[in-house]
């Protein structure tokens, strides 16, 4: 089957999130759909499967215009997807999630033994191992993946779109993903693989369409240099430099010893973790979404439950503590989602600003809210953020995202800190406001306060880390040297620990990293190179395995 | 490094809970509540039924002087049965404490066995005269039920595609209504069932149209419903069918059917094969709904539209329209209730006659867990309730009637407050669903 | 406006529809239509204007005073309705439904009663420990709402709904009790409670409006106030609009619902204070009437704003007032006022309605 797209705009609001799209997708191959986060790619997958309606352009199957208005339309023509958040019932088995939509029946009833024959079929075929009967929340990430291709494949699909399928696996069980992806291929479907990760898609593509702010920049096949594709994704030389001082970092501010956090239902999310954090030095926190550093920030700011282990800033114990005595103790907190848990939509920019401030002295006097200090301390921010906002008194939702971050961050650096902990600091930001946000956090770190960044993003970790710690499955894996290769660092974030994956160097180990190197400076190429030499290994491996 | 700017894709929130299941160690989690439930109960006991039992023992009447077969009065000591249900509550709160988990369910049936039957020998046990017809005790249970078994289910059939539904009272209500006056007016019984269907789905209607087409809140849509429907059947009721009784509000009842040799067996026989119609319709109805919701694909769709309908929508389901319709179907069924009002159980309509009955459904269908055997269950407990409240007003108890009245509210929220074993509702209950 | 016209318009139908002389009229629609529809206007209207006179201005009055005494008796009628729809529009913005208003406001009504007919205390301080009495009623009432749904999560729906009707029952047994019951009598109503208990009235004797109503000024302040301009207001709002960040900037949520609670609880015992202290001054199971239901659609229609909440408990208020006089001079039954009020409502919210009153606007400018 060949699926082609044809001058696909696609608008929401003023906001144009495809301009004039022209892909085609050809039988028995791979083909990538590769750009940054927030290029378009998901939109226009969705516009693809019937979930948005084009605002102009057309699709064709093998020639012929089709006209989609639902999933159904889509599936019926032979398109499955596996959506990067999961759309999967989590109280349903297997069986039932794969049955919905698409069920058996015998007479009025439900036959769900012909769905579990199928599911068993094509695992074995693949090699999936899914249980039919297996409750989906109960189950692993990769597995629910799993089941969300056999979805697509019990309904015969013939075009399998995943979209950034590797966001939330661990390298192996990208891997297999990966292998899983070319099987597929050879037995005659076509792949749409969307990914910004460039290493991935060089290893797995047959023909690479790169998009950038809503249009194609170009197609190319997978020979192509990370170096191009790369400048093909960001468009102009964006050196994403953070000019730092080395670090004058001497002592322990933050003693962090034997932390663990439960969730409800029993997993242990983070696994009786001990590090320590200087004055004036950066430690990135690094890992595959999910596991762990998200309950580690949550932890050190008082916002889990079930927390036992210690946490002493310069000597005051914060464990135990409720997130308002933990903040005015001088704790910055930047959260990992702004939109959910660090603004207030409806509140203006002005009262966002004081979120976590308005019972202080300068804007509260006893009961009563002080609106006049309030306006001006936003007023101030604005200018000093270059926050572009209507007015201090527009709903903050009305901003633009990179607005909104600047927001959060305004706030939680507008008071003298102790420690400033930040996930995601610059997640769905644009280029010029990343740059900002890594300087300011630089300057903190300057000041002498110790600085914790979760940050998923690797350029991030090695822009901003003067040290950089690995999670894996809630353990803290090792705390390594911001040169650490970029491979090693993968194969902690899959569970190797920092003694197993570094050599022992002389007078060095892993977890005694003196803060005495010189002016770091990280370009892009640095990172690049790193990732031609990952990638080696990877394909490597994999073509071996 | 991720740039750009914020496209609609940047904003997902990320799913880091899905992400960490199963992979990470995992510990026992520790939850106390159903032993403080449980604990709560045996102190009850003990103070109620052990310690302030009246003497001598209460007598249960299996079968009445006209019965074809006689069974034997059962006798129970008012104090010693105290103490064993005492002591039975505190075994399982002990249990619930060590185990430290929710309970298995034999183990809240156990209970809810004790509680109860504790507290009918002790409330009976106050009365001037302790003895009492199970026969009339159960079958005016199954009576005051009827119309809450319709009730909880309509609502389930709601609730469990995701749309939460408050105005249980207005479809019983209106449902009352439409079969007094279509019976009536048609002197037909059917007509007058039919009617109580239709009346009951144009409430439904309504709830449809406001909370799934316009996306407004579904409790103030249902908590409204409740008012309009109260006033509008009030104000027809007091201008129309006071006046010209004979021509609107003369309904005609609905046949009682016997079964032959089934309704001889003592206790079971007069409890279930005894009915009007529509108490059997009612029995059909929960296995209707039963097997539909849990074995059917359209129950598949409405469990999965409940719980995350923007899976469904990607499958291809038509997530409104199954709303639309559920919500239609369970406005058919609390109809059927309504019915049972001016068709079945009093002779005419009158102003709010059925004074809370669907919050009470609402209440059983949470107690029951959405689930239609418990719904089931649920409501045939507060049938229980107000009928014993009924009878012992008769039999002359010292208790105060309207502690008796209060007791489905207290379990219900004792229920909710997750003392009796967690309540989940389905996940997507009360959000409307837009596709973007 | 529109939404109050439309259920005005459907109400009226309705009226004209039961009509005695309207459905007469009907039998004969086609040799004379004109007979019918004169009919029915002469019955929507005569209800209507009968309402507007029990409401707002009686012409046939004796001096302005009378002719103004309509106007006073909706204000009368609307204190219980603003004060317990500021009970439900505060728990609104914190993001709960208190559904529970009318248990709040019986339980409030209550205490206060109890304080009014049970205790002896000097004029001035008497008034005082009622209203407190009634305002510590409700705020029980409600306050055990925040505090189950804090410690367990239960939803508040339920919450409210049962405990409205363990309240009745609560009230209903008390009455039963010689303690309030009048002496020598066994009837479900308590004594009278005494003058230093009551609210002076706010006009002389000759009619009912009564201190309750300045009350209810003074709480829309206070609550406007509360919202606008004070930290626990920011707190409030902040869980209501988002709950997850309100928890990240370190405002506990589970306080913020315990708090919200006790104040709408609070605010609507004193609508159960107005009651008895105001109007009533005698405890009955029916003290509420149906004040707690309204409430929630007069916090809806006034969009869960202070100041509209006031004007909205004033527009039912004058619906309530002018139904008496309906019913009395015409034989409209009073009920239409529900169906009048819960249209309103529903046509607010309705989406259609507001896009025809945008498109209005724009081509007014």
């Amino acid at each position: 089957m060949k699926l082609e797209l044809r001058d696909i705009t696609k608008k929401f609001g003023g906001f144009t999130a495809n301009q004039n799209v022209n892909l085609t997708v050809e039988p028995h191959q791979i083909h990538c759909l590769l750009g940054e986060n927030g290029a378009g790619k998901s939109t226009l997958m969705n516009v693809l499967y019937g979930l948005y309606e084009p605002t102009s352009g057309s699709i064709e199957i093998d020639g012929k215009p089709v006209t989609f208005s639902g999933p159904g339309d889509a599936m019926a023509a032979g398109i499955g997807m596996v959506h990067q958040h999961f759309m999967l019932v989590p109280v349903f088995t297997v069986a039932e999630n794969v049955a919905l939509g698409n069920e058996a029946t015998k007479g009025v009833g439900l036959d769900l033994n012909t769905t579990r024959r199928k599911i068993r079929e094509i695992s074995d075929q693949y090699g999936f191992q899914v249980d039919p009967d297996a409750i989906v929340e109960d189950l692993p990430v990769g597995v629910q993946q799993r089941v969300e291709i056999i979805k697509a494949l019990v309904r015969e699909a013939e075009v399998l779109i995943l979209d950034e399928p590797t966001a939330v696996l661990t390298p192996k069980e990208t891997d297999e993903l990966l292998n899983i992806m070319r099987q597929l291929r050879d037995d005659g479907t076509s792949i749409v693989f969307i990914s910004h990760k460039l290493r991935e898609v060089k290893a797995v593509s047959d023909v690479i369409t790169v998009i950038r702010r809503g249009k194609v920049e170009g197609q190319v096949g997978p020979g192509t240099s990370t170096d191009q594709l790369a400048a093909l994704m960001v468009g102009r030389d964006v050196s994403l430099t953070v000019d730092k001082e080395p670090a004058h970092a001497i002592g322990s501010a933050l003693e962090v010893e034997d932390l663990t956090v439960v969730g409800a239902n029993g997993v242990v999310l983070v696994d009786n973790v001990s590090f320590s954090v200087a004055p004036g030095e950066i430690l990135a926190v690094a890992g595959v979404q999910g596991n762990g550093q998200t309950e580690l920030t949550e932890a050190l700011v008082g916002l889990a439950d079930h927390v036992t282990g210690s946490i002493k800033l310069e000597g005051q114990e914060l464990a135990g503590r409720g997130v308002r005595e933990v903040l005015s103790a001088g704790v910055g907190f930047v959260p990992e989602d702004r939109s959910t848990e660090g603004l207030v939509g409806p509140f203006s920019v002005s009262e966002n600003l004081v979120l976590d401030r308005y019972k202080d002295r300068e804007f509260a006097s006893g009961p009563s809210l002080k609106l006049g200090a309030m306006r001006e301390n936003a007023q101030q921010a604005v200018d000093s953020y270059d926050i572009r906002a209507g007015s201090v008194d527009a709903p903050v939702s009305t901003l633009s995202g990179g607005n909104q971050q600047k927001v959060v961050i305004a706030r939680e650096l507008s008071r003298p800190l102790k420690l400033f902990v930040a996930s995601q600091p610059t997640r769905g930001v644009d280029v010029g406001s990343i740059e900002f946000i890594h300087k300011r956090i630089v300057a903190e770190r300057d000041k002498g306060v110790p600085v914790i960044i979760v940050s998923t993003e690797l350029d991030e970790v090695y822009a901003l880390a003067d040290r950089i710690a690995v999670f894996f499955h809630g353990k803290l894996m090792g705390i390594v040297p911001p040169d650490t290769p970029r491979e090693t660092l993968g194969r902690m974030m899959a569970g190797e620990t920092a003694e197993e994956v570094l050599p022992p160097a002389p007078g060095t180990t892993a977890k005694t990293i003196t803060n005495t190197r010189g002016r770091t400076r990280h370009e892009r190429h640095d990172h690049l190179s790193g990732i031609e030499s990952g990638l080696s290994t990877l394909t490597g491996r994999t073509e071996s395995g | 490094m991720s740039t750009t700017t914020s496209a609609p894709e940047s904003s997902n929130a990320p799913q880091e809970e899905l992400s960490t299941a199963a992979a990470n160690r995992t510990v026992g989690v520790r939850t106390f509540r159903p032993a403080i439930g449980l604990a709560i109960l045996a102190l009850v006991a003990l103070i109620l039924f052990a310690l302030n039992a009246a003497s001598g023992s209460v007598e249960f009447r299996l079968s009445d002087s006209g019965d074809a077969i006689q069974l034997p009065n059962l006798s129970v000591p008012i104090t010693a049965y105290g103490w064993v249900v005492t002591v039975a509550l505190a075994a399982l709160a002990a249990f619930a404490a060590v185990r430290a988990r929710s309970l298995p369910r034999w183990a809240l049936i156990l209970a809810g066995f004790f509680f109860v039957t504790g507290f009918l020998v002790w409330i009976v046990g106050t009365a001037q005269t302790p003895s009492i017809s199970v026969t009339a005790l159960l079958a005016g249970s199954v009576a005051l039920a009827t119309p809450l078994i319709f009730g909880s289910l309509g609502g389930l059939l709601c609730e469990r595609s995701g749309v939460v539904n408050i105005a249980i009272e207005a479809q019983l209500l209106f449902g009352a209504f439409s079969a007094a006056v279509a019976s009536t007016v048609a002197n037909n019984v059917w007509v007058g069932l039919l009617a109580a269907v239709i009346g009951s789905m144009m409430v439904s209607l309504v709830l449809a149209i406001f909370s799934i087409k316009y996306r407004v809140n579904q409790v103030i849509v249902g908590v409204v419903l409740n008012v309009l429907v109260s006033g509008l059947t009030g104000f027809i009721f007091a201008t129309v069918l006071q006046p010209n009784a004979a021509d609107f509000n003369s309904p005609a009842r609905l046949p009682h059917i016997t079964i032959p040799v089934l309704s001889e067996i003592p206790v079971i026989g007069p409890v279930f094969f005894d009915q009007s119609i529509i108490g059997y319709i009612m029995y059909v109805t929960v296995a209707v709904v039963w097997y539909a919701l849990y074995r059917t694909r359209w129950g598949l769709r409405t469990r999965a539209v409940g719980e995350h309908p923007k899976a469904a929508d990607t499958l291809g389901v038509s997530v409104n329209a199954l709303r639309v319709r559920n919500v239609l179907m369970g406005g058919a069924v609390a109809g059927l209730g309504g019915a049972f009002y001016t068709l079945v159980s009093v002779s005419a309509f009158t102003r709010d006659m059925t004074s809370g009955a669907g919050y009470i459904a609402l209440a059983a269908l949470i107690f029951g867990r959405w689930n239609p055997v418990g719904a089931l269950l649920a409501s045939l407990l507060f049938g229980f309730a107000s009928n014993l409240e009924s009878i012992l007003s008769f039999l002359g108890t010292s208790v105060p009637s309207q502690f008796l009245a209060m007791l489905p509210y207290i379990v219900t929220i004792l229920a909710v407050a997750g003392l009796v074993g967690a309540s989940r509702g389905p996940a997507a209950s009360g959000e409307p669903y837009v596709k973007e | 406006m529109l939404a109050v016209l439309a259920a005005l318009l459907l109400g009226g139908l309705l009226i004209a529809a039961t009509d005695e002389t309207v459905r007469e009229s009907a039998s004969y629609f086609f040799a004379r239509p004109g007979d019918t529809l004169t009919a029915m206007w002469d019955a929507a209207s005569s209800a209507y204007i009968a309402m507007f006179h029990g409401a707002v201005y009686n012409p046939d009055g004796s001096g302005l005073a009378g002719k103004l005494y309509p106007l006073t008796e909706t204000l009368t009628v609307a204190t219980p309705l603003i004060l317990a729809g500021l009970g439900v529009a505060l728990a609104f913005r914190t993001g709960l439904f208190n559904i529970g208003a009318q248990g709040q406001i019986l339980i409030g009504a209550t205490l206060a009663g109890y304080v009014g007919f049970a205790w002896q205390l000097p004029v001035g301080l008497h008034l005082l420990v009622v209203v407190v009495a009634g305002a510590l009623g409700g705020a029980i009432w409600g306050g055990v709402v925040g505090l189950i749904k804090a410690r367990t999560g239960a939803h508040e729906v339920i919450l409210t709904i049962m405990l409205n009707y363990i309240a009745i029952n609560l009230v209903s047994w008390l009455l039963t009790l010689s303690t309030f019951q009048r002496e020598g009598s066994s009837n479900p109503i308590s004594p009278p409670i005494a003058e230093t208990a009551m609210f002076p009235k706010l006009l002389g004797d000759g009619f009912r409006l009564h201190w309750g109503f300045v009350v209810a000024i003074a709480a829309t302040v206070a609550v406007a106030w509360l919202l606008n301009r004070s930290t626990i207001g920011f707190e409030l709002r902040a869980v209501g609009a988002n709950p997850r960040a309100a928890r990240t900037a370190g405002i506990s949520v589970t306080k913020g619902f315990v708090v919200v609670m006790l104040i709408a609880g609070m605010l609507a015992g004193l609508a159960g204070t107005a009651q008895i202290a105001g109007t009533e001054h005698s405890l009955t199971v029916g003290i509420a009437a149906s004040f707690g239901f309204d409430a929630i659609t007069v916090a809806l229609l006034g969009r869960s704003k202070p100041w509209g909440t006031f004007f909205a408990g004033i527009l039912y208020g004058a619906f309530r007032a002018g139904g008496v006089t309906m019913q009395t001079s015409t034989g409209t039954n009073i009920d239409i006022v529900l169906v009048v009020q819960s249209l309103i409502v529903l046509f607010v919210a309705l989406p259609p309605l507001l896009k025809l009153k945008s498109r209005r606007k724009e081509v007014a400018a």
